[in-house]
């Protein structure tokens, strides 16, 4: 069981996040760069000092604790597999600091290169090994010193988009094995969603925003995450099903009062040149600011009372004629908007 | 954009049109893009002058050098002598500038203390100081009546000047801020997060130092000593003024040229030859980290 409040504090900048983390947990710290999820990690090693808070660890206090008298097992964003070991001795490094034999400890290092599935490459040397070799080496050697709290940062961002779908599988697997609790750092969504049992979103500095990945993903508190699980979002205030934006009001599917988020998907937006016949009741013109392609769909991008992305497919873009700058009708379907307590 | 240089065997045809500007021939990085610039003669004319001043002395030494005779000279006891002592005395100044200017090194690039400045700056002192001064220096600290070297003589017996430790004090003296300075330098370009993935392995700094940032930073250190041993072999002004001039004792093979220089000019060819030898020999070793 995990227990931080982590503060770190420099010039321009001010880190101020508690988390907790409990065993066989894993728990991501999601957010933009930039955000402080790695200065949070570092803390949690001992790398950086903390100005102010705590951490905790079944009982023990950390927070004092020199980086290498933290039972920890970090993997770095770039690996950082020594260069001049070879996988095999990048792996025993940690039991050996631990006190273990030589013979001992690399027996134990190429038991754990065989369950990450590089038996055969123990005697390469990182610079001779793939991103997603070097990447199951790095958490072979992070796992090899039987760390209470295992901390990854960006894991997977270094990968191609084929290793990373392979090598994402993997961690799963290791995440799951692993008893201790992890906490995993990324500004992918989809890792994070993949890989986390909770996920904490982090900006500038600050937790914004804690939960499942299901809940989150449906319930966006900002504009980051809005984006990131690709929802239009906006705050406003609600009677009923009426929900009062900024320039204009919608209603939604629930039936609330006071402030809340609303959020609709972009393929909830619908498009007309003129104005519908039979107007539905969220109908508004808007301004087409952008047109760009999204997988096999298209985004519009709206600018006027109401910002938002509209996906339509191909064949509608070339129905509608659509072009920067031109006017449009945009509609959203009462049902499909979606508010929620802010 | 265009990024890239064009393909091999000519230039595709839009670029033959004169009125064609293109983005790659405005890019900053296009060095040596433009064609039909000269080196204005200012420049080129020192550059050459310089290049013969230093190319005709070691030329001219090859031209003198008393070739038919050079196999008899080389095996003169005295020659040999002073190579032997030479070699020796630089390479005990180098193990000993190894074993204290490392850690000096570390301390410099990663402990944070009051005065670390003055420190670094006191460290590359007898880079500037004259070599002679150096000799006066360390005669009047460990000299037989020196500040430090009274002490050493009333309470060990230990006399340094005019032996050949003093040669290897003497030598060292000169040669450690070499060392100091290019393994700092290497301790600084070193990837510091190698050392903090030791750290969160449970490494103390003394086995992260032993096991990853040595083996890192090995090319500078290895650097850094040839760097201190060739400064060591050539070492005159400090080594004459506190060790003198014995033959087998304390005569290197630069005060060996010198004395020779006086009564035998030949010698003294052959001894600069054999110097000269072996600053090629170290100036090869050094290939691709200063000199490429």
């Amino acid at each position: 069981m995990i227990d931080a409040h982590l503060v770190v504090r420099r010039p321009a900048f001010t880190l101020d996040i508690a988390l907790e983390a409990a065993e066989g947990e894993v728990v991501a710290l999601l957010g933009p760069n930039g955000a402080g999820k790695s200065t949070a990690l570092r803390a949690l090693a001992g790398l950086l000092p903390l100005s102010e808070g705590h951490i905790r660890v079944h009982g023990e206090e950390w927070r004092d604790r020199p980086a290498d008298r933290r039972p920890v097992g970090m993997v770095f964003q770039d690996y950082l597999l020594f260069p001049h070991l070879t996988a095999l001795d990048n792996v025993a490094f940690g039991p050996r600091c631990q006190g273990v034999r030589k013979g001992e400890a690399r027996r134990l290092a190429s038991e754990w290169l065989s369950r990450v599935g590089l038996a055969d490459h123990a005697g390469r040397r990182p610079r001779t090994l793939s991103g997603g070799q070097a990447q199951r080496v790095a958490l072979a050697r992070a796992l090899a010193v039987r760390p209470r709290l295992l901390l990854l940062d960006e894991p997977l961002s270094a990968l191609d988009v084929d290793t990373r779908r392979e090598i994402r599988a993997g961690l799963r697997r290791h995440l799951a094995e692993f008893d201790g609790a992890s906490l995993l750092v990324t500004h992918d969504p989809l890792d994070a969603m993949a890989l986390a049992d909770r996920l904490i979103v982090v900006e500038d500095g600050r937790v914004v925003q804690e939960g499942t990945p299901a809940h989150v993903a449906r319930h966006p508190r900002t504009d980051y995450v809005a984006r990131l699980v690709g929802l239009n979002l906006y705050r406003g205030v609600a009677e009923g099903h009426d929900v009062k934006l900024e320039r204009l009001a919608l209603s939604a599917a629930e039936s609330l009062g006071g402030e809340v988020f609303l959020a609709f998907p972009p393929s909830a937006v619908a498009l007309f040149r003129v104005r519908p016949e039979g107007s539905p009741r969220n109908l508004w013109e808007a301004t087409v600011g952008g047109i760009e392609p999204h997988g096999d769909q298209v985004r519009v991008h709206l600018e006027g009372p109401l910002p938002a992305a509209a996906d339509i497919t191909p064949a509608a873009l070339a129905e509608l004629g659509l072009a920067e700058g031109e006017p449009v009708w945009a509609a959203v379907k009462a049902a499909e908007t979606h508010a929620y307590p802010a | 954009m265009e990024v890239g240089s064009p393909p091999p065997g000519g230039r595709g045809p839009h670029h033959r049109d004169p009125h064609h500007r293109g983005p790659h021939h405005t890019g900053p990085h296009r060095w040596g893009a433009a064609v039909n610039r000269r080196a204005p003669w200012v420049l080129v004319l020192p550059a050459l002058v310089a290049l013969v001043f230093l190319v005709l002395p070691v030329a001219g030494l090859l031209v003198r050098a008393p070739w038919s005779t050079l196999g008899t000279r080389l095996a003169q006891p005295e020659i040999l002598d002073a190579l032997r002592l030479s070699v020796v005395c630089a390479t005990l100044a180098t193990v000993f500038c190894l074993i204290l200017g490392v850690p000096l090194a570390w301390v410099l690039a990663r402990v944070s203390f009051p005065g670390h400045r003055l420190v670094r700056a006191l460290v590359t002192v007898p880079l500037v100081l004259p070599p002679v001064v150096g000799g006066v220096a360390l005669l009047l600290v460990l000299g037989r009546s020196g500040l430090v070297g009274q002490w050493l003589y009333r309470w060990f017996g230990v006399s340094l000047p005019f032996t050949t430790a003093g040669v290897v004090v003497a030598e060292a003296f000169v040669a450690l801020p070499f060392l100091v300075v290019s393994v700092e330098g290497a301790l600084r370009a070193a990837d510091l997060r190698y050392e903090d993935a030791a750290a969160t392995l449970g490494a103390s700094r003394w086995t992260t130092f032993r096991r990853v940032t040595l083996p890192l930073i090995a090319p500078g250190i290895g650097a850094g000593a040839v760097l201190c041993w060739a400064r060591a072999l050539g070492e005159f002004g400090a080594t004459i003024t506190f060790a003198g001039n014995f033959p087998g004792r304390t005569q290197t093979m630069p005060l060996a040229v010198y004395l020779a220089l006086e009564n035998d000019p030949q010698a003294a060819i052959v001894l600069s030859l054999v110097l000269l030898a072996v600053s090629v020999v170290v100036l090869s070793g050094l290939r691709g980290r200063w000199v490429s």
